[in-house]
């Protein structure tokens, strides 16, 4: 196994985002939260754009909308003003605050305003405010992501809670029908569920007669500063940074952390269901059972469309890696797989969750952008493509078929409902690259085929 | 509405016409926490000169500048696609110590071998404002060693917002203005300022102006080109579209060269003839005949157009629309085609109107339409409730808002993929109104359906 990285300064197209929409996105699976970027107007602006296409949700981030004073005399002022309208607009029950690139390189030091601010209106009903450092030039989003993760558990579960059985899920960047999927399993296994952060009903809402300020759903502020009374935390991806939510509840209120791979794929989701059963102390339920016999039967059926097809796989680190570990099942050979992030450990990953059945190791890029990516597909003639939206335009120009997941997915529908997890969801998955197989088997074929 | 909706600093920025005098405040900055939908000086920068599609646009900053702003707009091209790429010298944390102009002038050495670009536009962001690389130096130095006009964009993110951006790009495409021969340009001559060429809106405008015999030197900013930018001071006249994004350039060669410019607009059914009409009447001296031609035709135009408006006309009269663009000018525009097809326009805001903007604005809609600065969701959801709209016209951001309260909407602004500018765009945009309006969704939707019930 390679682990390569690349040659050119310039990055084009990048396979990655920034760390402050990371941590704003964890933000909005909070019940009552605001995500509040402390930095210029744009940032918020552009993230909110950007989510958007993805989500097809509102998404209201605020922001300190520092301009040149503030950016020479500090945010400070800004800061506390910005959540002093928040609170008055939003009335929210939490305040997420990440830093971006202006106000890190600038100097602000957020704990400090926010103690200011703590101390200035203590006299007023004060949301809980948490508050994470993202300077956008350093890692991607999913750092983002995961020390949003790992601040709230900090800030707010500050006490040991009474031992009530429940189980923490810390699900990694999942999409909402993915979170729902967790839910529903847990319950399944007789189990209440803490997962952080729960985007599942906060990112793909219900229509309303009005405009809510802050929707419902999202993982209860309480239910966060009970974490530390859990039975157990498991937390979903192998690369996730060594210092994580569940570790600091597992130093701090000695919560066994289970850290474990996204289950993706029959042997990831064994594993997940497995710690299911160690965790409950219950036999997996019999859907799952069903379900997980009609994945093999479907493996079966499925085969000879897929086998030895070469895929280029890339995107978040976890999701690579749990796609690898499935395409691996099936005989789909991964050429290269790419991320974005450096150093989260890919490679060992990869090797771990392919070990026993890989036909091929593949070439990992970290650090990766899609002109390396397509520099090096061009000598691997990949069959198929398989991550975000953002993939497209190569996949057109090799003629090849693009299988969509992860994030953005904004040039299709439904971005957001994408089932990986489990069972399930890898039989959704499977089912998605084989009809694309025989698609374009079909398409090229001139003959033409309407039974295949 | 709940009395927090709108900020107490808030509103002075929200007038209903007919109630008393106007005196908007506009131009300032968003308020923190007030969940403003504008964006930024790089921002404005970005969308103005990114559809030059020959030139190389590179991001000096952290990756997220570069990646939300990838290939977002559809800005289409007849020939080069190089725009569409995104670039970016990711900045890391060594980089922001250290200092980044190496990187920058690697990137560029690097880019500009693999791309050979006509011209390149270096984007400073927040970042690089803040730790000061020398972005004209390094550009200076680069522009030598490649024999390619290197450009620095001055758009520091917080710098103030979109409109300064405007002027950021107006100064950097200024310096390629007069850099090209110009003997051979028509004395009927134009530039096309301000328009982005979505879904090729751009090419309707120019067939337009061919059947007039009117030459089109240089596309400025869409479907555009370097050395057209670099003979458009050969141009008669330039035509000024939008809310100014380009004003400042044509203000510049005013300034410079003594052109004139005009401002029009290829919206609406009006303003879309009227701006023809203008331009015929600015070369009819050089060429009487011209005014014949634009006539017949806005004539031939107007005869296709009509029937089928009309037929859409039935079922949309009295429906009600608010929308909430960038630049009011559009406003205007959509103003007087939504009369064309029997709608009521109640709510107008922008995100960066003037002070003139907004008195145009009272002047020409009707008593009791609600006008707004720098909205915000719950401003605007507050508004779509309190005057019941039909349909919501905005951009990506507000999309959300209308369709989750069940109503209709339609995507004006940069990311549009239906051609809306000209007759065409006029019957692209009335069936597209049309469409959302009339769609049996919306009986299912809670606002509605409540209603039923009542």
């Amino acid at each position: 196994m390679t682990t390569k990285s690349k040659n050119f300064t310039s990055t084009t197209n990048a396979c990655k985002l920034c760390t402050p929409l990371g941590a704003s996105l964890a933000f909005r699976g909070v019940e009552g939260s605001i995500p509040f970027l402390h930095g210029s107007q744009g940032c918020a602006t552009y993230m909110r754009r950007y989510v958007i296409s993805h989500f097809r949700e509102p998404v209201d981030i605020a922001s300190s909308a520092l301009g040149e004073k503030h950016a020479v005399y500090g945010g400070g002022p800004n800061l506390k003003k910005g959540i002093l309208n928040v609170m008055k607009k939003y009335e929210p029950k939490i305040v997420g605050v990440a830093t971006t690139c202006l106000t890190e390189t600038i100097g602000d030091d957020v704990p400090m305003y926010l103690n200011e601010f703590n101390k200035e209106f203590g006299d007023l009903d004060l949301p809980d405010i948490v508050q994470v450092s993202t300077p956008s030039y350093n890692g991607t989003h999913m750092d983002g992501w995961h020390g949003a993760v790992r601040s709230m558990v900090e800030q707010l579960c500050t006490e040991k809670a009474e031992d009530d059985g429940h189980v923490n899920i810390l699900p990694n960047m999942v999409s909402c029908e993915d979170v729902r999927h967790l839910f529903d399993i847990c319950e399944d296994f007789g189990l209440k569920a803490t997962i952080l952060p729960d985007i599942s009903e906060t990112l793909d809402g219900p229509a309303l007669e009005d405009y809510v300020k802050i929707p419902v759903g999202g993982t209860p502020v309480e239910d966060i500063k009970k974490m530390s009374g859990a039975a157990a935390t498991i937390e979903l991806g192998r690369c996730v940074p060594a210092k994580s939510g569940g570790t600091s509840l597992a130093e701090r209120f000695g919560v066994a952390n289970h850290r474990i791979g996204l289950p993706m794929g029959l042997r990831e989701s064994d594993i997940f269901f497995e710690t299911l059963e160690a965790v409950s102390g219950k036999k997996m339920p019999a859907r799952y059972e069903r379900e997980r016999g009609r994945l093999i039967d479907a493996y079966v059926d499925g085969h000879k469309y897929i086998f030895g097809k070469r895929a280029v796989v890339y995107g978040e680190e976890d999701l690579v890696t749990g796609l690898c570990a499935f395409l691996a099942e099936i005989g789909v050979d991964v050429v290269l797989a790419g991320s974005g992030a450096k150093k989260k450990g890919m490679a060992e990953a990869i090797s771990a969750v392919t070990e026993g059945v890989g036909r091929t190791t593949p070439e990992i890029h970290e650090g990766v952008d899609f002109h390396d990516i397509a520099e090096r597909a061009g000598e691997l003639k990949p069959d198929l493509l398989i991550g975000h939206s953002k993939g497209y335009r190569y996949a057109k120009v090799w003629g090849i078929p693009l299988i969509r997941l992860g994030f953005p997915v904004h040039d299709r529908f439904g971005g957001q409902r994408i089932p990986t997890l489990g069972y399930r969801g890898t039989q959704h998955l499977f089912d998605r690259i084989v009809n694309a197989m025989l698609e374009k088997k079909q398409a090229d074929n001139p003959v033409g085929y309407g039974y295949m | 509405m709940n009395e927090y909706t709108i900020l107490e600093e808030r509103k002075d920025q929200i007038h209903r016409t007919g109630e008393g005098a106007l005196d908007m405040a506009c131009n300032r900055e968003s308020l923190a926490g007030a969940v403003s939908q504008r964006a930024c000086v790089f921002c404005g920068s970005r969308v103005v000169l990114y559809p030059i599609a020959d030139a190389l646009h590179l991001v000096h900053g952290p990756i997220g500048c570069a990646v939300y702003t990838w290939d977002i707009r559809g800005a289409l091209s007849s020939g080069p696609e190089l725009h569409r790429l995104s670039f970016s010298t990711d900045l890391q944390e060594t980089d922001v110590i250290f200092g980044g102009e190496k990187k920058l002038e690697a990137a560029l050495d690097e880019l500009i071998d693999r791309h050979s670009p006509k011209a390149a536009f270096v984007y400073s962001t927040c970042i690089v404002g803040i730790i000061g690389d020398d972005l004209e130096a390094v550009c200076r130095k680069m522009s030598e060693k490649k024999g390619i006009p290197v450009l620095p964009v001055m758009s520091e993110g917080f710098k103030g917002s979109k409109r300064e951006g405007y002027l950021a790009a107006c100064k950097a495409m200024f310096k390629l203005v007069g850099n090209e021969d110009v003997s051979d340009v028509s004395p009927l001559s134009v530039n096309i300022l301000g328009d982005f060429n979505l879904a090729g809106e751009i090419w309707i405008i120019r067939e337009y102006f061919k059947k007039m015999w009117v030459e089109v030197v240089a596309n400025i900013t869409g479907d555009g080109r370097v050395k057209d930018i670099g003979r458009s001071h050969g141009a008669a006249l330039n035509l000024v579209q939008c809310s100014g994004a380009t004003l400042d350039l044509a203000k510049m060669m005013k300034e410079k060269y003594g052109k004139p410019y005009m401002r029009v607009s290829y919206l609406g059914i009006e303003d879309m003839a009227d701006s023809l009409y203008q331009v015929a009447d600015f070369f009819k001296d050089v060429d009487p005949d011209i005014v014949k031609r634009t006539e017949n035709l806005v004539r031939d135009e107007l005869s296709k157009l009509m029937p089928e408006l009309a037929r859409m006309r039935k079922d949309l009269e009295g429906k009600k629309v608010a929308m909430y663009v960038g630049g009011s000018f559009k406003a205007f525009s959509l103003l007087k085609a939504f009369r064309h097809l029997g709608m009521k326009v109640v709510m107008v805001g922008s995100q960066t109107g003037t002070k003139e903007d907004y008195a145009e604005l009272e002047r020409i809609s009707d008593p009791g339409t609600i006008l707004v600065d720098d909205a915000n969701p719950l401003e605007l959801s507050a508004f779509i409730k309190e005057k019941d709209v039909d349909i919501f016209v905005g951009g990506v951001k507000e999309r959300p808002i209308a369709f989750k309260m069940g109503v209709g909407f339609c995507d004006h602004n940069h990311e549009r993929k239906e051609a809306l500018e000209g007759f065409e765009g006029m019957l692209n945009f009335a069936r597209e109104i049309h469409a959302s309006a009339m769609s049996p969704v919306w009986n299912f939707v809670p606002r509605r359906s409540k209603k039923a019930g009542e």
